[in-house]
């Protein structure tokens, strides 16, 4: 299943309000570090970058490393300017690849 | 960390009360009220709840047909907050046809085997921890209800004799934590109440959604016990009884335990 992710945008939002943005996203995080039933290192497995754009704006960015929990949950501000789309991507591993899209109105 | 756990346990028991009765309904806990506030609020938002991912693979298992059958779960059931409210209250329930009571993971296997003529799925798969955790979200709210007859109470019985056995090399029972010592503290952590209203859970420990048996292997390993194997009937009566012990108690599935 491909990996599933939980959005949290208000909606709607008065220009200049310091608007909340929440994302969670369906990941293993598999540190790299921890051993398999033989001994063996389990191949690290992470995501290693998140980015959000809105209305094609860069406004957030964070880097995961070894040590973040599977299922990784980000909350962060922006100011909410115009109408438009905040654009979410989560990049890492194996070619991991995930994006999501939400609609904001401003008035 | 073990030794540290068994060393912590013996000092609580030192001063341990005469093995008392059940909690009364009025001092009932759920584990939710244990939890940190940041803990609490993130089972609270449905986009900050990791067993939301679940619960949305349910959702798709849902739909999806499956089997020799090629029949979906909404084939026969519709649609599920609607015909699977108030389902997982009930749970585990006594199956007249077995003779014995089954929890909701062995009543989707029979589901599957029976109407579906589909494999079942292994006992702490995704998939079936998926579906578990969306037939038992839709009763979220609802109050636990296991029903009242005599061959229920049989098992409950055998349940709760099971809670109070001794066992395990620290020789302990479910009882002397769950029932006697709640307001404690076992290595900081607060012990709790032991109350089964929110599985499958989203355990922060596990990094994962688990079922309730997961959970009850988990403490009889503390224990040092023999855990029975996943989905043995000790541990559905065991899971009986604890929901009957929680009569009347909201569920609340998918919930985050640290």
């Amino acid at each position: 299943m491909a990996a599933r992710a939980l959005i949290n945008v208000p909606p709607t939002a008065k220009r200049g309000e310091i608007v909340v943005i929440k994302a969670l996203i369906s990941h293993e995080m598999e540190s790299g570090f921890r051993p398999n039933a033989v001994g063996q290192l389990i191949p690290r497995n992470i995501i290693k970058e998140f980015v959000c754009t809105y209305n094609g704006v860069e406004v957030f960015r964070a880097e995961f490393f070894s040590a973040i929990s599977a299922n990784p949950f980000l909350s962060f501000t922006t100011v909410a300017t115009e109408s438009g789309t905040v654009t979410m991507t989560w990049k890492g591993d194996n070619g991991f690849f995930a994006t999501e899209s939400v609609a904001i109105a401003v008035e | 960390m073990r030794i540290g756990h068994a060393a912590a346990a013996l000092t609580i028991l030192a001063g341990i009360v005469p093995a008392g009765a059940e909690i009364a309904t009025a001092q009932r806990k759920s584990g939710y009220d244990f939890m940190a506030r940041t803990t609490q609020a993130m089972q609270d938002g449905d986009t900050s709840n990791p067993g939301m991912l679940w619960v949305l693979d349910g959702a798709a298992l849902w739909d999806r047909k499956a089997g020799a059958a090629n029949r979906s779960c909404a084939d026969c059931h519709g649609d599920a907050p609607t015909s699977m409210k108030g389902v997982a209250a009930r749970y585990p329930e006594f199956n007249a046809t077995l003779g014995r009571p089954i929890n909701i993971e062995q009543r989707i296997n029979l589901c599957r085997a029976d109407r579906q003529q589909a494999k079942p799925l292994p006992y702490e798969s995704k998939d079936l921890l998926a579906l578990t955790a969306f037939v038992a979200r839709q009763s979220r709210g609802q109050p636990i209800a296991i029903a009242e007859d005599e061959p229920t109470r049989r098992s409950v019985e055998t349940g709760r004799a099971a809670f109070v056995r001794r066992q395990g090399q620290l020789n302990l029972s479910c009882a002397q934590c769950h029932d006697d010592n709640w307001s404690g503290r076992l290595a900081g952590n607060p012990l709790t109440q032991g109350q089964p209203t929110g599985y499958p859970i989203y355990r922060l420990e596990w990094q994962s959604l688990g079922s309730l048996q997961r959970r009850l292997r988990n403490c009889l390993t503390g224990m040092r016990a023999e855990a029975p194997a996943l989905g043995a009937q000790e541990l559905v009566d065991l899971e009986l009884y604890l929901m009957s012990r929680a009569r009347g108690m909201p569920i609340e599935t998918p919930a985050v335990r640290p």
